[in-house]
C-alpha cells in the first residue's frame, strides 16, 4: 500500500525547569492511503504530542524536535516553510482535538468558525459566494446527524452540549475534502453511548470520503472496532505494531497484554489484573526499556538496554527482549 | 441583550439608593449634630434649635432621610457652609473641569495601555517586555499624588515648557461656556489658541492620573494575551491553516480584551479617587478640589453632594463597561448554562 | 507471582521521586521553590522583612528618635543629605531619615490593623452569603457589598475620615470600612461554588453543623486566594493611608507619615527636594516590596506547576 504519511524516528522534547522531558522518544509509524490506523496508549504517553507535531501546532517556545522526519506525500513536514505547511493544514490533514469544549473559540458562533475553515481551505474559486459556503457548512452539520443545523450554526459554543461540540469539531475537520484525519480521543469527555455514536459516525464519514484515519485512543476496545492496524505506545515509544486481528489474536508485548486485560470481556469472569505502577519519569528515563519498572517479565538486560523493534511475524513488530 | 441592559439599569438604580443611605449615615449621623456643626460652636442654642427644626433634625431618622433624599432627587443638596451658595450651583460650576480631566486621562490610559500591552505580548520575554514590566511596577508602586508632585517639579522648575497650574493661561480669554469643557467649547467656537492652551494645561494632571492604570492595564492585557496564546482553540485554528491575521483578530484579541475591559472600570474608579489629590496639586478648579476643601472644612452638604455625584458617575461608567464586556462576550450576553 | 510487594516497592520509589504526596519538609521545599522561582518575589520578601524590622526597631535604628515629636533646631534646618543626615533635614531641622523610618512604623501598623479587622468581617460575610446562596441573607449581604463597591474606594475613605476627627484612628476606621467588601465579594464567589460540591453536600448529609461546614469544609478551600489578596493589600492600604495623610486626614504632625511629609515637602520644591523625594521613594519601596511578595505568595499557593 502506498504510504501517505511516514513518521521516522521522531523525537519531541519539552523543555521544563528540570531539563528536557523526552516525551516522544524516537517513534516510527506510517499510514497508507485509505488506511485506518490506531494509536493506543495510556494518557500522557505522548500520543497527542506526536499528532500535534504532524500539524506543527506545538508551542515552538517550549518544544524541541531534535531528530526525526515526518514525510507527507514525499516531503518532510518538519522542514517545510510557512506557506508549504499552511497548504498541508488547509488542504490535506485535519485534526479533531481531544477537548471539544476547549477547541472552539468561545466568542464566535460555531457557524462563523466553520466558515473560517472553509474560507481558508482555498479549494473554492472566487465564484463561490458566502451563501454557498454557508450551505456547505449547513450540509456538513447535517451530515453529523444534527437535526436543526441552522440553529446550531448560529449558536455559541457555550450554548451547546459536549456531544454537540464534539460533532462541530468533526464538522470542522471534514467540511472540506482532506486526505488524512487525525482524531484525538474523540468522545472521551462524553458518556459512553454518545461516544459510541461519535465513533461510528466518524468511521462512516471517513470511509465515505475515502480518507485515511489516525485514531488516537487509550482503549484497545475502541481501536478494535474502528481501525485496520494498531500501534501500541508506551511512554514515548512504540512497543508493538500489528494488524488489529493479529494483535488481538496474539499480543506479544507485556504492556499490550496488560492493556488487553483492561478490555472487559463477555466471557470469563473476575476483575482484570491491570498493570501496576505509574507512568515513568520522562526527564531522567531509564537507559533501558521504559516499561521495565512495571514489567512482570522483566529481565536483567531490560534495565540496561533499549529493546529494538523486531519483526516477530509478518507485519507484526514488537520492541521487547523476550522476542529478540 | 435588552433584558441584560434593563437588569443592569435596575441594579444601578438600586445601588444609587443604597449609596444615598450610606452617605446620609456618613454625613448626618456619624458627625453628631449637623445643625451645631453648620452654625459653629459659638452660636446660641435657640438658633441651633431653629435650624434643627428647619433641617427636620427633630424628626426620626427615616423621616429625615426621606426629606433629604427627596431634596437630592430635585438636585437640592442644601447650602454650602464654605461658599455660602447652594451646593448645586457649585457643582455646576466645578464638575465640567473634572469631567474634562477624567475623559482626557481615560483616553490616555486606554490608548497607551493597549499599545504597550500589545507590544509586551508581541515581544514577550525580550527587553521590550522587560521595560514595560519595570514601568508597570513603577506605576503600581508610585502613588498618583507622588507622580503629580514629580511632574510638577520637572515641568514647573526644571524644564518649564508646559503649564502646571489651572485650566487656561491668564492672558487667554476663555471661550463661552457651552458644555463647560474648555477644549470642546473652544473648538466649537473656532478658538484654536484657547484649544491648544487648554490641551497643554490638561496634559500634566491627566498624565499624573493615567500613569498608574496605564501600566497595570498594559500588564493585564499582556498576560491575558499570553494566556490565550496557549489556548487549545488557537492551536486548533492554526492546525486548520487559518491565516495569522485572522487568528490574531478573532481568536486572540477579542477574547483577550474581555478581562481588560472589566478591569478598566475599576481603574476608572481609582482614577476618580486620585483626582481628589491631583486636582489639589495642579490647582485644577474641578469638583474634586471642591470636594477636598469641603471635607477639610466639614462642609457636610457639599461632601454628600460630591460623593453622590461621584457614585452616580462611577455607576454609569460601570454600566457602560459591563455593556462593552457583554457585547464582546456571548457567555455574559446570553447567559451561561 | 505475588503482586503486593511490587506495588509497595513502586509506591516507595514514587514517593522518593516526589511523585506522591510529599512529607512536610518536602512541602516546605516545594513552597520555597515555587515562591523563589521568581527572583522578584525573593526581593519582595527581603523588602518586607526590612520594613518589618525597621518598623519594630525604629527607635533603635534611627539616630534622632526625638525628631518625631515636637522638635525644632533651626541651626540644623534645611540641610541637604549628608553623612549625619542621610536624607537631609526639614525646615525645622528634623532628620528626614528618622521620620521616614517612623513612617514605616505607622504605615505597617495601619495596614496590619485594617486588614486584621476588615478581612475577618469580609470573609465571614462572604462565607455566609455564599453558603446561603439565593436566600434573603445572601441578598442583603451582597447588595450591601455592592453599595460599598459602587464608590471609588479612596473617595469613600476620604469622606469617612473627613467627618471623623482627623487622626490615625479615624483614617484606619475609614479604610477598614471600605476594605471588607472586597473580601466579601472574593469569598462569596468561591463559597457559592464550593457549597455545591459533593464534600459539602456529604457533610450536610451526615448532619454536620453549619459552623463546621462553614469553617472546616468551605473556609479552608478559600484560604489561598485570601492570603494572596492580603499580601497584596498591605501595599494598597499603605497607599490609601498615604493618600489620606497627604490631604491632612491621617496622622497629625508632629508624628510623621508618608503622605504628610510629601505634601509638606512639595511646598519647598525644588530647593529642598530631599524633603519630598525620599519619603516618596520610601513609599514606592514598601509598596513595591509588598506587591512582589504578594505575587510570590500567589505563585506559591498556586496549585499545580
Amino acid at each position: 500500500m502506498e504510504r501517505l504519511l511516514d513518521i521516522r524516528n521522531l523525537k519531541v522534547w519539552y523543555s521544563t525547569y528540570r531539563g528536557f522531558a523526552k516525551v516522544v522518544d524516537g517513534i516510527n509509524m506510517h499510514v497508507g492511503k485509505g488506511e485506518k490506523v490506531g494509536l493506543v496508549g495510556e494518557s500522557g504517553c505522548g500520543k497527542t504530542t506526536t499528532m500535534k507535531s504532524i500539524l506543527r501546532v506545538l508551542d515552538s517556545r517550549k518544544v524541541h524536535i531534535p531528530e526525526g522526519e515526518i514525510i507527507f506525500k514525499g516531503s518532510d513536514i518538519l522542514r517545510m516553510n510557512y506557506n508549504e505547511i499552511q497548504q498541508v493544514r488547509r488542504r490535506s490533514i485535519s485534526m479533531i482535538s481531544q477537548e471539544p469544549s476547549a477547541a472552539l473559540n468561545p466568542v464566535f458562533t460555531v457557524g462563523d468558525q466553520i466558515m473560517e475553515v472553509i474560507r481558508h481551505s482555498g479549494q473554492f474559486d472566487k465564484n463561490f459566494s458566502k451563501k454557498d459556503m454557508k450551505s456547505l457548512a449547513i450540509k456538513a452539520i447535517r451530515d453529523v446527524l444534527i437535526s436543526d443545523p441552522e440553529r446550531i450554526f448560529d449558536s455559541y459554543p457555550h450554548q451547546l452540549s459536549g456531544g454537540m461540540k464534539q460533532r462541530i469539531c468533526i464538522v470542522m475537520a471534514l467540511v472540506t475534502p482532506r486526505e488524512l484525519l487525525i482524531a484525538d480521543e474523540p468522545g472521551t469527555a462524553l458518556d459512553v453511548t454518545i461516544q459510541d455514536q461519535i465513533h461510528r459516525l466518524l468511521r462512516s464519514l471517513v470511509e465515505e470520503k475515502h480518507m485515511s484515519l489516525i485514531m488516537i485512543t487509550h482503549s484497545l476496545g475502541v481501536a478494535r472496532e474502528l481501525v485496520d492496524r494498531i500501534y501500541v505506545m508506551y511512554a514515548g515509544n512504540i512497543v508493538e505494531a500489528a494488524k488489529t486481528k493479529d494483535l488481538f489474536k496474539n499480543p506479544l508485548h507485556p504492556y499490550t497484554r496488560g492493556l488487553m486485560d483492561c478490555v472487559p470481556r463477555l466471557s470469563g469472569g473476575g476483575v482484570s489484573e491491570g498493570i501496576y505502577g505509574y507512568i515513568p519519569d520522562y526527564i531522567n528515563p531509564t537507559p533501558g526499556c521504559r516499561f521495565y519498572p512495571r514489567c512482570p517479565d522483566a529481565k536483567e538486560v531490560c534495565s540496561r538496554q533499549k529493546p529494538p523493534a523486531t519483526v516477530a511475524t509478518e507485519n507484526h513488530l514488537v520492541a521487547c527482549f523476550k522476542y529478540n | 441583550m435588552l433584558l441584560y441592559i434593563s437588569k443592569r439599569l435596575f441594579q444601578g438604580v438600586f445601588v444609587v439608593v443604597g449609596i444615598s443611605i450610606l452617605i446620609f449615615i456618613i454625613s448626618r449621623v456619624v458627625p453628631g449634630d449637623p445643625a451645631r456643626m453648620a452654625l459653629g460652636p459659638r452660636a446660641p442654642q435657640y438658633a441651633v434649635d431653629e435650624l434643627r427644626r428647619e433641617m427636620h433634625l427633630d424628626k426620626p431618622l427615616p423621616v429625615q432621610y426621606c426629606y433629604w433624599f427627596s431634596g437630592v432627587i430635585r438636585g437640592d443638596f442644601g447650602k454650602s457652609i464654605n461658599t455660602k451658595r447652594p451646593v448645586m450651583a457649585d457643582v455646576k460650576e466645578f464638575l465640567p473641569a473634572t469631567i474634562e480631566l477624567a475623559l482626557f486621562s481615560g483616553f490616555l490610559f486606554i490608548f497607551f495601555s493597549i499599545i504597550l500591552g500589545l507590544l509586551a505580548a508581541r515581544y514577550r520575554d525580550t527587553w521590550v517586555d522587560g521595560i514595560i514590566r519595570a514601568l508597570s511596577y513603577t506605576g503600581i508602586a508610585v502613588p498618583a499624588f507622588v507622580v503629580a508632585v514629580i511632574l510638577m517639579l520637572l515641568f514647573g522648575y526644571v524644564w518649564p515648557i508646559i503649564p502646571v497650574l489651572g485650566r487656561l493661561s491668564s492672558d487667554i480669554t476663555a471661550p463661552p461656556v457651552i458644555t463647560g469643557l474648555i477644549t470642546v467649547d473652544s473648538l466649537a467656537t473656532g478658538n484654536f489658541t484657547a484649544f491648544f492652551d487648554a490641551l497643554k494645561h490638561l496634559l500634566l494632571p491627566s498624565l499624573a492620573l493615567a500613569v498608574g492604570p496605564l501600566f497595570q492595564e498594559a500588564r493585564i492585557l499582556r498576560s491575558s494575551l499570553t494566556d490565550n496564546m496557549g489556548k487549545e482553540y488557537i492551536s486548533v485554528a492554526t492546525g486548520y491553516g487559518i491565516s495569522g491575521s485572522v487568528i490574531m483578530r478573532k481568536y486572540l484579541l477579542k477574547p483577550s480584551f474581555i478581562p481588560v475591559v472589566s478591569v478598566m472600570g475599576l481603574d476608572f474608579a481609582s482614577l476618580m479617587g486620585n483626582a481628589f489629590l491631583v486636582e489639589r496639586i495642579f490647582n485644577w478648579p474641578g469638583i474634586s478640589r471642591y470636594g477636598i476643601n469641603a471635607m477639610l472644612n466639614k462642609d457636610l452638604n457639599a461632601i454628600s453632594a460630591v460623593i453622590v455625584i461621584f457614585g452616580a458617575i462611577f455607576i454609569v461608567v460601570n454600566i457602560i463597561v459591563d455593556l462593552i464586556v457583554a457585547s464582546l462576550d456571548p457567555r455574559i450576553r446570553l447567559g451561561g448554562k | 507471582m505475588n503482586k503486593e510487594p511490587i506495588a509497595k516497592n513502586e509506591l516507595n520509589r514514587c514517593r522518593k521521586k516526589g511523585l506522591l504526596s510529599p512529607s512536610a519538609k518536602e512541602n516546605l521545599r516545594i513552597y520555597w521553590y515555587k515562591f523563589s522561582r521568581n527572583k522578584l518575589s525573593v526581593l519582595g520578601l527581603f523588602i518586607v522583612l526590612i520594613s518589618i524590622f525597621l518598623a519594630i526597631f525604629a527607635p533603635v535604628v534611627s539616630r534622632y528618635p526625638q525628631h518625631v515629636k515636637e522638635f525644632v533646631d533651626y541651626e540644623k534646618a534645611n540641610l541637604p543629605p549628608s553623612a549625619s543626615y542621610f536624607f537631609g533635614t526639614d525646615i525645622f531641622g528634623r532628620d528626614i531619615f528618622t521620620r521616614v523610618i517612623f513612617s514605616f512604623r505607622g504605615a505597617l501598623l495601619m495596614s496590619v490593623i485594617v486588614l486584621s479587622i476588615a478581612v475577618p468581617i469580609g470573609v465571614l460575610l462572604g462565607l455566609i452569603a455564599g453558603y446561603y446562596n439565593g436566600t434573603w441573607i445572601d441578598i442583603i449581604i451582597m447588595r450591601l457589598t455592592d453599595v460599598f463597591l459602587a464608590l471609588p474606594p479612596l473617595i469613600l475613605a476620604l469622606a469617612i475620615a473627613a467627618v471623623l476627627k482627623p487622626n490615625l484612628t479615624s483614617s484606619m476606621i475609614a479604610v477598614t470600612a471600605m476594605w471588607w467588601p472586597w473580601y466579601t465579594r472574593l469569598v462569596y464567589g468561591m463559597a457559592t461554588a464550593l457549597s455545591k460540591e459533593y464534600f459539602v453536600k456529604n457533610a450536610e448529609l451526615i448532619g454536620a453543623s453549619r459552623f463546621h461546614i462553614l469553617f472546616n469544609e468551605i473556609l479552608p478551600n478559600c484560604l489561598s486566594p485570601i492570603f494572596t489578596k492580603m499580601a497584596l493589600d498591605v501595599g494598597w492600604v499603605i497607599l490609601i493611608g498615604a493618600s489620606l495623610s497627604f490631604v491632612g486626614l491621617g496622622e497629625q504632625p508632629p508624628t510623621p507619615a508618608f503622605g504628610q511629609m510629601i505634601s509638606d515637602g512639595a511646598r519647598y520644591m525644588p530647593d529642598l527636594w530631599w524633603m519630598t523625594i525620599f519619603p516618596a521613594l520610601a513609599i514606592a519601596f514598601i509598596i513595591l516590596g509588598f506587591n512582589f511578595f504578594g505575587d510570590g505568595i500567589r505563585d506559591m499557593l498556586d496549585r499545580g506547576r
